[in-house]
């Protein structure tokens, strides 16, 4: 449509932010939105389009010039304030962007603004940031999950056209699947961490929300590829990860495992006769279904905890108020850090950061650090067998669906088992998708979880838009109005 | 030292590596005592929230460099970990630095002292990055004193070089402080310039009963950045174990600090006060990859070293000493080395042996006067030996050429200039000298006659007259010998008579 001129990105944007400013007061999912900027951005985008039918340009703008996109507030946008939904960072304007903040950038993307998020991504509800939490636009009594809440609030809410989350554990998964939008974790290594506010350094990957798979493969299309300043980014180009989608073929000789260990006790009887129906309907689209086993997935989720924990407390090292972000002065430089980070930091970055502290200190580092890294083997192993056997594995992405806001946070545990099955392809490093496959009989969106080999993401991207062509789950209306 | 015990030191060797950029990120390595503070830094070497390190190639291409000329095994794969502690130096409230899987292990140096030639085995090479600074204010404009933090130093490149406990001695620690930071600046990997803080050291010291192998508590003698303090350091930090171990008492393990002022280690931390620095491996970053054909690259392309320079030198015919001066820094040797080319090209060809005499015993003792380095010096090899190839070929007096060499080191001149200026041209003509001494002699019966009558000690003073007559240009062999020959036929004739 902006190709052809039939509606520009200033009308778009304007519309956003006309969105956001309606659903806004009982949504909070954004933290800053910066509205000036962007129509700015739009102008631009639209010369460019206005230049390119006129033929001046030799190369024709991207295909996101032009369209409002949401970051979620852990990644670096140079100018804009990035607080990682901490008080540590509130007024912390970085002069940089990050990687893919500058891919999107320079494919003439228009930034709406900066979503909410648990603070430094630690959660699962978006109820640990500071600046209060994200409300689930299905039922605003329900979180949107987390740690990506703003960003898949925002696009179930229609507020833009698709955001940028960060999964650690599964922060773009979890509250895609309960915000009825598409959430892709890629591989890790896929897309730069440049700029990413890092929590567990060896688990987070950039990812994205959008109501499509297809807006996923255009979007990941711009983000993947190398990138000198992250040298755990991959130095291979990626696919072309949009050629395969308008493939007229079904899903014949796809294999499809499913693992008994993610139907297990804990998952709704809703959610999992949901799930179920969808991968019927996958076989109908020519798959193969096949029972596969994933056996460490009970262990993954304590050995994901202490490494990720484990890193989060050297990650978050820098917050002393010696350099930028909050300083509360003490009698003495000791004193200073204190309180500097007592009152910089939440409970449960507090807690994170002391059990993290305490897996890797003397005398209990074998028995926690390196055994969880031991652990994390294991399960990689396992995915290796299982993709030996098939192409793709299906399941629900959580255990429920969307939960009441306070009802998880006074219980650290059952806020982390909200998780359980997406915790362990981070630990693999593979990648894996969430997409709406259904409701509940409270009307709440439910997840179906498709994981993958390592960069195999063009593989996930086809059964995910083969299915939403089959389906329309994805285009179902949350009625935030209410 | 007491005859019964025995000092046991290991050290700890930071060395900053001259790389163009900085360890992590693409931060210029500048002179951190000159330039202005924190501009040399970026997001990445200031710990801004989201950057993330990555490798300079460089940095392990210079470390694996000094592993193999300290003959290390380089690991083929060695791997970073995050060294965590706070303090306002410390950017990322880590440091990044090689802990379980260093750069290289299992080396060795040989070094010498009066006391011989000793192996000094050395148990790792890795790869970190160095910390900013601080800079202590006291009462800024009534507000107190304050801490000021530099960061241009934060990133840069560091090698820990660290020894077995093999070294028993102040003297032997000094001694092989200064053969690392020989071979460093022979690889160019460091300047050597010890008051830039480019070089570092940490003492662990520990003393024992002479003849046990039972190893008493060690201490560790921090931030060590000058020979002179390491050599008192550990002097005085054995003296001080002796003493307490021969009053029946025991030596407390701690970290201690140098005094340089009051010359005295001052505790800074009990062992119960010790940092657990929770090391874990680095997640941002990939191994260190070491290929073995690069790494044979290094290997067969690594100049040579100060012990093979040493061999080589001894073997042109100098002695153990001059051999040793001329090796120490690599500015000198090549100079040498410069001189003795071009000296083996003329015609007849200046020895090595005669170089090096007149640079350890007048060149040398010349620059030491005159505060001159010899990096910073106008003689060139090519002028030196010019200058020797007319001594040798009696153009000039040795007298005169310790003038000329002088003149040399003020100017820019070359030898035959200054010679010419200066008309210090040698006279060497047989039949003006023969005639000087006949005129002497017939001027001066008295004395002929004295010594004839065996009175020998006047033949230097007649020689004297000669010279002063040819204005002290003449060839003093040729005026001896011919002086001789006129004194003996002047005797024949007598006894004939
Ligand atoms: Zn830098």
């Amino acid at each position: 449509m902006l190709i052809a001129g039939d509606i520009s990105s200033v009308e778009l944007t304007e519309a956003c932010l006309r969105r956001i400013e309606a659903t806004e007061p009982y949504l909070n999912a954004f933290i800053s939105v910066s509205a000036e900027r962007a129509m700015q951005q739009a102008r631009s985008a639209d010369h460019a389009w206005v230049e390119w039918r006129r033929g001046k340009l030799t190369q024709q703008p991207s295909r996101l010039n032009g369209i409002p996109l949401a970051i979620k507030d852990v990644l670096c946008v140079a100018d804009i304030t990035a607080t990682a939904g901490s008080r540590m960072l509130e007024a912390f304007m970085p002069a940089y962007d990050a990687t893919a903040s500058a891919r999107l950038r320079a494919a003439g993307a228009v930034f709406l603004g900066k979503t909410n998020t648990d603070e430094f991504a630690m959660g699962s509800s978006t109820e640990n940031s500071c600046y209060g939490p994200t409300h689930n636009p299905w039922d605003q009594q329900r979180v949107p999950g987390g740690s990506s809440g703003g960003s898949a609030a925002s696009v179930a809410a229609k507020s833009t056209f698709g955001a940028l989350g960060t999964d650690t554990g599964g922060s773009v998964r979890q509250p895609a699947s309960l915000c009825g939008v598409v959430g892709l974790k890629p591989s890790y290594g896929r897309i730069s961490r440049f700029g990413l506010i890092a929590f567990g350094s060896s688990f987070d990957q950039v990812g994205t929300l959008t109501r499509t798979a297809e807006d996923a493969a255009i979007l990941l299309q711009t983000l993947a590829g190398p990138d000198t300043f992250d040298a755990t980014c991959v130095p291979t180009q990626p696919p072309n990860y949009l050629d395969s989608l308008s493939e007229p073929s079904d899903l014949s000789g796809l294999r499809i495992g499913i693992p008994n260990e993610h139907f297990v006790g804990g998952v709704d009887a809703e959610v999992e006769k949901q799930v179920r129906a969808a991968i019927k309907l996958l076989a109908k689209l020519g798959a193969e279904i096949m029972p596969i086993r994933l056996p460490r997935t009970e262990h993954a989720l304590p050995a994901y905890y202490l490494i990720a924990n484990a890193e989060a407390s050297a990650n978050l090292a820098r917050y002393d108020g010696i350099r930028y972000g909050q300083r509360q002065h003490g009698k003495d430089l000791w004193e200073t850090y204190v309180n500097t980070r007592k009152t910089g930091f939440g409970p449960e970055v507090k807690r994170r950061i002391m059990l993290g502290t305490y897996a890797l200190t003397t005398g209990y580092y074998d028995d926690y650090y390196l055994r969880a890294q031991k652990v994390r083997t294991l399960v990689k192993q396992d995915f290796d067998t299982a993709f030996d056997q098939v192409d793709v594995i299906a399941g629900p992405t959580t255990p429920t669906t969307a939960f009441k806001l306070g009802a998880k946070t006074e219980d650290p545990l059952q806020m982390y088992l909200s998780d359980i099955f997406t915790l362990s392809a981070n630990l693999a490093g593979i990648p894996g998708v969430s997409l709406p496959c259904g409701m509940d009989e409270n009307r709440l969106p439910i997840g179906l979880q498709l994981l993958g080999p390592a960069f195999k993401e063009k593989r996930l991207l086809k059964v995910a838009h083969k299915f939403q062509l089959a389906t329309d789950w994805h285009q179902q209306d949350p009625l935030v109005e209410n | 030292m007491t005859m019964n015990h025995q000092a046991v030191i290991g050290l700890e060797v930071h060395a900053e590596l001259l790389t163009q950029s900085k360890m992590f990120c693409s931060c210029r390595v500048v002179d951190s005592t000159t330039a202005n503070p924190n501009l040399y830094t970026c997001p990445v070497c200031s710990g801004m929230p989201g950057t993330l390190p990555v490798t300079n190639q460089r940095a392990v291409y210079l470390g694996a460099m000094v592993a193999l000329a300290l003959h290390c095994e380089v690991a083929a794969e060695s791997i970073f970990a995050r060294k965590n502690y706070f303090y306002p130096d410390l950017p990322k409230g880590y440091q990044i630095s090689q802990y379980e899987r260093p750069l290289a292990t299992n080396g060795h140096i040989t070094i010498s002292t009066s006391a011989g030639k000793r192996k000094i085995r050395i148990r790792r090479v890795h790869l970190e990055e160095d910390t900013g600074k601080l800079i202590h204010r006291d009462k800024v404009s009534g507000a107190g004193s304050m801490s000021l933090v530099d960061l241009n130093r934060a990133g840069v490149p560091l090698l820990e070089i660290v020894s077995e406990p093999d070294i028993r001695s102040a003297s032997e620690a000094v001694a092989y402080a200064k053969e690392l930071q020989s071979i460093l600046t022979y690889l160019k990997v460091n300047s050597g310039n010890m008051e830039k803080g480019v070089i570092r050291f940490e003492a662990n010291v520990s003393v024992r009963k002479t003849r046990s192998e039972k190893l008493n508590t060690r201490t560790e003698i921090k931030n060590l950045n000058s020979f002179r303090s390491l050599r008192h350091s550990t002097q005085y930090e054995i003296d001080r174990q002796i003493s307490i171990l021969t009053a029946g008492k025991t030596v407390e393990q701690q970290t201690l600090g140098w005094d340089e002022a009051r010359e005295v280690t001052v505790a800074q931390r009990s062992k119960e006060q010790a940092h657990d620095y929770r090391y874990f491996p680095e997640p941002d970053l990939p191994p260190v990859q070491i290929d073995p054909v690069w790494l044979q690259k290094i290997g067969d392309e690594l100049p040579e070293l100060p012990t093979e320079k040493l061999e080589r030198f001894r073997s042109m015919g100098l002695n153990e000493y001059d051999a040793q001066v001329l090796v120490r820094q690599r500015s000198v040797a090549e100079f040498f080395e410069g001189a003795v080319d071009r000296g083996s090209k003329t015609d007849p060809p200046i020895q090595a042996k005669t170089i090096s005499n007149w640079l350890t015993s007048q060149l040398f003792g010349m620059l030491h006067n005159a505060r001159i380095e010899i990096e910073d010096m106008h003689i060139t090899p090519a002028h030196l030996v010019d200058l020797l190839a007319l001594l040798q070929s009696n153009s000039i007096s040795a007298n005169s050429a310790k003038q000329v060499m002088r003149e040399m080191l003020e100017t820019r001149a070359t030898p035959q200039e200054i010679i010419s200026e200066h008309e210090l041209e040698q006279v060497n003509d047989v039949a003006s000298i023969t005639k000087a001494v006949e005129d002497v002699l017939r001027d001066h019966p008295e004395e002929v006659k004295s010594l004839l009558s065996g009175k020998d000690s006047l033949t230097n003073w007649l020689l004297g007259q000669v010279m002063r007559t040819l204005n002290g240009k003449a060839n003093p062999q040729i005026v001896r010998s011919l002086l001789k020959k006129t004194l003996k036929r002047e005797a024949d004739t007598n006894n004939t008579r």
